[in-house]
Order: structure tokens, then C-alpha cells, then sequence
């Protein structure tokens, strides 16, 4: 009987029987795990739903169609009680949203900055930087969020007593209150002369370069790039008669109306997550830094560079390789612990949907499903960035 | 179906809580203690002093169902949720029962799996406002800066409220009526809105007072009762009778005082309430004293509505909606025979 598994015997001298061979055998294993945690995974769901419709508690995605009916605070697209829970959700991840980039980009700035602080030959610029690291790192986030948030902020005057500047300017406990600039007939003319500005920079960046690469001569590229890029815009703006007007807030009634307002529970959450984080960050330039070699800054003074071009030319892209990987839990961990807005009410998604939406439906399993896949989506397009960035900063360093 | 799937794989655990379901008074009864959900400090509902003894009308009724079920109003852990956890706590069986100033509404009765079991507090919705703003009616706060606590009734009725009369506000949201009223004191809104009750509560609160006033308008219903679990009709039974039970015992007049006499010298109703002849308890599967031990214990209705946010409470509400209906209110019990 020369069946299937004689003749691949044959073939591999003295193999093992089918069932021994240990390629096989993974096999098996592996699809008796995929068939026990599939059937494992499917009780647990039919456990859910079965008891769920037993006592009576309403499962499905209809809620988000139907009105909500309850305010927000703040949003960035147009939303009243009259809109949907599903407008809700959308309210509340653009706060999300947008708490996590203003966060994002301060965090960055102060990290980056008390980072290098720390090799400054200055002592106390040094020690500053030891002691914002140590402060801000060692406190719970909750606690610092609570600060500023019951204990700076709510120490501002009422809005009768606001602070002003010039008044235009207005900072009361309801918030920062700034002109709001309205487009005249024209603006559209400003709107080009900033994307012509940021092309323009960019393409005279690129020349500078080929330039310095052929024939060795520098030009002042910053303050060049500096006057493209504010130049234009203000040229285009005088040049057109300035097509915008200014609305000003005003005291009407109970508040301020009119103009922009940046709400407080935004400014606090904003401070507290930027000046958290920045501790972090500043820690991962710091480790980035001192595992330069001391041997490449030594090579570069002997080379006759200046210590400012040494840290940018030298130190900073070499240490970005260390830094990268770093920063991207960091702004991962930014935008989870944005979350906490919802101890002093700012409208994120958390407070908004899996607070008041939930409660108001009680639709508990959906609403937090769709919170954590927006969590996990939104940090894997921040990975996906990072990851981008750090292939180019790896790229860099190889050549 | 598919969509059912996914939304039921978010939350793995609830396939695990869920064998412990119905049969809630033979788990209390094997326990010894039961387990009720209250606020995290709402003064005359819910609050705690300083040597951690909670009291309160809500408190009350956990009190009742203890002493009827138990027959010791003692045994009751007390369980304080926001109200953005309350129900989720009842669901997953983490609490026996809600007794947590709650308005019954057709939503949370119909789609969450959950029963009123009665009314213990009418209550309606109302504002704060400081005196210095010099407001008389919420008509005119038009433009305000309104502090609210998330997940309630509440926010609904506020939007409804300035959507009817085309005033346009700003919803500030905290999660516990606490920091509602820091951000009130504070500054950071114009206006507090909450139940009426809570208003009176939160405004000892504060640290003047008054400085702070109720305005006159209520602009919503809101009956607050105990919640228990649907699918759990022996519980539920219990639940609403002891609450019924203390209503009963103020309408027939006994107290806590004269409840031990008028077992044996009282009329017939009286009796039959306090267990001398009929099987209530029997019924309901509890001991035949139950009402007696929820009379003598907790004390009636009106004694425990005096005590905690009537007359011999710092609150000093008014019976009003809650006077018994034969005295101008509309607290009425089922007959209890």
C-alpha cells in the first residue's frame, strides 16, 4: 500500500510518521488554539446577548440617530439640543481632538526646551530644568489638572471685573475671551498669500541648500524664510485694504458675547497636559542627547563648528533616533490621559459620550466599544506618523 | 446580528456577571447584609457624617427593605454612586438596589432592565441663582452660565426648558453635585439647576448661603424611587412593599413609638400591618413582622421625611407633593392586606 505517507517518507530518508512530523504538529496546535479562543470568544458574546435581552436591557446602534437632546459646552461644529447622539459622539472626539494637538505641540516645545536645558553650561538654567522634571513628573496628573483648573483659574475675577488689555483682550473665570476676525470681500487674497508664503519658503529652503552644497556659501536662511513667510501675508493684507474686521467681545448681560472664547476647562486641561507631558518629553531628549558619543562633539569643535550648529547639525539628528520612539507613547499617553477632562467637565468624548450619552441611553456596551476604538484608532494614526518620521530619522543616520 | 456581536465583544465581563441573576432576597437572605446604591452625599437623601453612619430619606428605604428582609435596619452596605455609574452598578448586580434620588422615566424603566419599585420623594427641577445677579424669575436668565451635573434628567429638561422660552445658555457639566457647587461658588456659572431639593441641600452648602436663592419656577417632574432589577419579581415584590409599607404605617397613624402597643391594641388595619393575623409576610417570603420591624426601626414615612429634610432637618422643606393624599399631598400607598 504506497499511500501518500510511505512516499514522503521515502523522500525524507527517515522521517517521522505524519502526525510526528513536528511542521504538522504546529499546525495542529495552532488551529486547536484558534478553534478554542474562537469558541471561547463566541460564548462569552452569546452569554452577553442572551442575558442582555433577558433582562430587558436594549442592545443595537439605533440611539444614534435619534435626538439627543442636552447641550455641550463647547463644539467645533455647529451642535444644539435638537442633534443626534451620533453629533454627540462628533462633538466629542473633535474636543478630543483638538485638546490632544494644542497638547501635542506644547508639550513638545516645553520638552524640548528644558531637555537641552539640562546640558546648558549656565547652573541655573540647568537646575531649572532638573527641578520642572522632577516637580511636574512626580505628581499625579489628576491632582495637577485639579490645580490649575480650582485653584489658578477659578481665582480670576468674575466677568464685570474681567482683565483687559486694550479691550480687546478679556481673561475672567468664563474664560479668555479675544476678537474674532470676520472676511470682507478680498480675503481670499490673504488665504493665497499664506500658501504662496509656506511654497515659497519651502522652494527657497531647497535652494539655499543645492546653493550650499555647489558653492559652499551660506545665506541667512532664517531670517530670509522669516520675512517670506509674514511678509507676504501682510503685504497681501495692506495691499487689499485689510478685507477683515475685527468683533470684539462685549459684556452683554450675565457674560461676554461675541469675539472667541477659549473656555477654561480647555486652558486648564491644556497647561496641566502640556506641562506633564513636556516632563516626560523632556527626559526622552535628555536620554537622546547623552547617547551621542562625547567623541562626535569633540569631533565637530575640532572642526572648527559653533556649539549652536554642533547641537543642531551634530547632536539633535543623531539623538532623534533615541527621541522618536519615545515621543510617540508619550503623545499616545497624551491623548488617553486627555480623558480626565472629565473631572473638571471639559467636553472630550469621554465626558461627553461615555458620560452624559450613556447615561441619557443607557446603551453602556456600544458606547464604550465605539470610545475604544476611537482611542485605539487615534493612537494608531499617531504610531503610524511616528513611525514615518522615525524611518526617516533612521534613514539619515545610515548613510 | 453582526453588529450585535461587535458591540457585545467591547465588554467581555458582562458575560461573566451575568450568572448571578434573579434571586436576589435568597442572596441577600444568605448574605445577612444587602447592598444598596446611595449618592456620594447629597444631605437629607444621602450623606455620611463624620463617624461614617449614612442617613437620609433614600437611605431610609434601604434601611426598610433591610429590616423587613433581615429584620435589622443595620445591615445595609452602603454603596455611593455618581450618577453617571448608578445604573450600570444596579445591572451588573454590583448593588441589590438603587435607593439614589432617582427619576423615573419611561427610557430608564423600558430599555435598561430596570423597575421603580415606588415613589419616595416628588420632587420637580429648579435654579440657584446669587442674589447679587438680582434675578426674580428664571425667565430672565437669558444668556446664563448654567452648572449642571452629568448623566440626569436634569440636563434634558434644562435645554427643553431654554429651547421653549428662545433664551439661549451655556451648560457647564461636573460629574457630582459637589463640584457642581464649587463651580456655582466659584463663579464659573451664573446658575445651578437641580431638583429642587438638592437645591435647598446644596445651598446649606455653601459657604454664605445667603447670598444664594431659590427662584420660584419649577419646570419639570421629577419622582424619585427606589430601582431594582427587571426579571426579579420576588425582589421587586419586597422592594415596593416596604416602601408602600411606610407610607401605610403614617396614613394608619402608627409610629415608631406606638407601633410596639398598637400590635395587640390597635384596629384591625393597624394589626394586620404590624403582622397580628393576615400572612403578608408570608407572600412576600420575609417574616411576619417585616412592617413592624420597618415601622420600629426606620420609623414611617412622615417621621423619616420629618427627620432628614423636613422640619427637624437643617433643609426644612415642606411637605407639599409629599404630604399623604388625604392631607393635600399625593403619597398614597396600595392597601397592604
Amino acid at each position: 500500500m504506497t499511500n501518500a505517507t510511505s512516499s514522503s517518507a521515502k523522500g525524507q530518508g527517515s522521517a517521522p510518521a505524519f502526525y510526528n512530523n513536528p511542521h504538522n504538529r504546529a499546525i495542529f496546535y495552532q488551529v486547536v488554539l484558534v478553534l478554542v479562543l474562537g469558541y471561547f470568544i463566541y460564548t462569552i458574546i452569546n452569554n452577553t446577548l442572551i442575558n442582555m435581552e433577558d433582562r430587558g436591557i436594549k442592545t443595537g446602534f439605533d440611539f444614534l440617530t435619534t435626538t439627543a437632546g442636552f447641550d455641550i459646552l463647547m463644539s467645533l461644529v455647529e451642535y444644539d439640543a435638537s442633534h443626534t447622539y451620533f453629533d454627540t459622539f462628533i462633538v466629542g472626539l473633535l474636543n478630543t481632538i483638538l485638546v490632544s494637538i494644542i497638547g501635542i505641540f506644547f508639550a513638545t516645545i516645553i520638552g524640548f526646551i528644558m531637555g537641552v536645558a539640562y546640558f546648558s553650561h549656565n547652573w541655573l538654567i540647568r537646575k531649572l530644568s532638573v527641578v520642572y522634571v522632577e516637580i511636574f513628573r512626580n505628581i499625579p496628573l489628576l491632582l495637577q489638572i485639579f490645580f490649575w483648573y480650582f485653584a489658578v483659574l477659578s481665582a480670576l475675577p468674575n466677568a464685570r471685573n474681567s482683565l483687559s488689555l486694550g479691550e480687546a483682550l478679556f481673561l475672567n473665570i468664563r474664560g479668555f475671551y479675544m476678537p474674532k476676525p470676520l472676511e470682507e470681500a478680498g480675503a481670499w487674497v490673504v488665504y493665497a498669500a499664506i500658501v504662496v508664503a509656506i511654497i515659497g519658503t519651502w522652494l527657497f529652503l531647497r535652494f539655499a541648500h543645492k546653493k550650499q552644497d555647489l558653492e559652499g556659501t551660506q545665506l541667512p536662511t532664517f531670517w530670509i524664510s522669516l520675512a517670506i513667510l509674514f511678509g507676504l501675508p501682510i503685504l497681501a493684507t495692506l495691499v487689499m485694504g485689510v478685507p477683515f474686521t475685527l468683533e470684539y467681545p462685549e459684556l452683554k448681560g450675565f457674560n461676554f458675547r461675541g469675539g472667541i472664547t477659549v473656555i477654561p476647562e480647555l486652558m486648564a486641561l491644556v497647561i496641566s497636559l502640556s506641562i506633564y507631558t513636556g516632563a516626560f518629553i523632556a527626559e526622552a531628549v535628555r536620554a537622546g542627547i547623552q547617547s551621542v558619543p562625547k567623541g562626535q562633539t569633540e569631533a565637530a569643535r575640532s572642526i572648527g563648528l559653533k556649539e549652536g550648529k554642533i547641537m543642531k547639525l551634530i547632536i539633535v539628528p543623531q539623538a532623534m533616533r533615541v527621541i522618536v520612539p519615545l515621543l510617540n507613547s508619550e503623545y499616545q499617553s497624551l491623548v488617553k490621559n486627555s480623558t480626565l477632562a472629565t473631572a473638571i467637565g471639559y467636553p472630550d468624548l469621554f465626558t461627553v459620550f461615555v458620560g452624559t450619552s450613556l447615561n441619557q441611553t443607557g446603551q453602556a456596551i456600544e458606547i464604550v466599544f465605539m470610545t475604544i476604538a476611537v482611542y485605539f484608532a487615534v493612537n494608531m494614526c499617531i504610531s503610524f506618523v511616528m513611525n514615518l518620521f522615525n524611518r526617516r530619522v533612521a534613514l539619515v543616520e545610515r548613510k | 446580528m453582526l453588529k450585535k456581536l461587535t458591540t457585545a465583544a467591547a465588554v467581555l465581563t458582562m458575560g461573566f456577571a451575568a450568572t448571578a441573576q434573579a434571586g436576589t432576597l435568597d442572596d441577600v437572605k444568605k448574605r445577612g447584609t444587602l447592598t444598596c446604591g446611595v449618592s456620594t452625599g447629597l444631605a437629607g437623601f444621602s450623606q455620611k457624617d463624620e463617624k461614617g453612619n449614612w442617613s437620609g430619606i433614600d437611605v431610609d428605604v434601604c434601611r426598610a427593605v433591610a429590616a423587613a428582609v433581615l429584620g435589622d435596619a443595620g445591615k445595609v452596605q452602603y454603596k455611593p454612586l455618581t450618577a453617571k455609574e448608578r445604573f450600570t452598578a444596579l445591572q451588573s448586580g454590583e448593588v441589590d438596589m438603587l435607593s439614589r434620588n432617582t427619576t423615573w422615566t419611561l427610557t430608564r424603566d423600558a430599555s435598561l432592565g430596570l423597575n421603580f419599585a415606588g415613589v419616595n420623594y416628588y420632587d420637580g427641577q429648579g435654579f440657584m441663582v446669587s442674589k447679587s445677579l438680582g434675578v426674580k424669575s428664571a425667565l430672565e436668565l437669558d444668556g446664563a452660565a448654567v452648572c449642571i451635573q452629568a448623566g440626569t434628567t436634569t440636563e434634558l429638561n434644562l435645554a427643553d426648558y431654554f429651547r421653549a422660552n428662545g433664551m439661549k445658555y451655556t451648560a457647564i457639566t461636573f460629574d457630582t453635585s459637589d463640584q457642581t457647587r464649587q463651580g456655582f461658588e466659584s463663579g464659573r456659572c451664573d446658575v445651578l439647576t437641580s431638583d429642587q431639593s438638592q437645591l435647598y441641600a446644596l445651598r446649606i452648602g455653601l459657604q454664605k448661603p445667603e447670598t444664594a436663592i431659590v427662584l420660584p419656577e419649577v419646570i419639570s417632574k421629577e419622582p424619585l424611587g427606589p430601582v431594582v432589577r427587571q426579571g426579579d419579581d420576588a425582589w421587586f415584590n419586597v422592594v415596593r412593599w416596604s416602601l408602600a409599607a411606610m407610607i401605610e404605617a403614617e396614613y394608619l397613624g402608627i409610629t415608631s413609638k406606638n407601633a410596639a402597643k398598637l400590635v395587640t391594641s390597635g384596629s384591625p388595619e393597624q394589626q394586620r400591618l404590624l403582622g397580628n393575623g393576615g400572612d403578608s409576610g408570608d407572600k412576600l417570603g420575609v417574616s411576619a413582622d417585616w412592617a413592624k420591624n420597618i415601622v420600629t426601626q426606620v420609623g414611617n414615612y412622615g417621621e423619616s421625611f420629618e427627620a432628614n429634610v423636613g422640619s427637624g432637618s437643617p433643609l426644612q422643606i415642606a411637605r407639599g407633593l409629599n404630604a399623604q393624599w388625604n392631607k393635600g399631598g399625593i403619597m398614597y400607598s396600595n392597601p397592604i392586606r
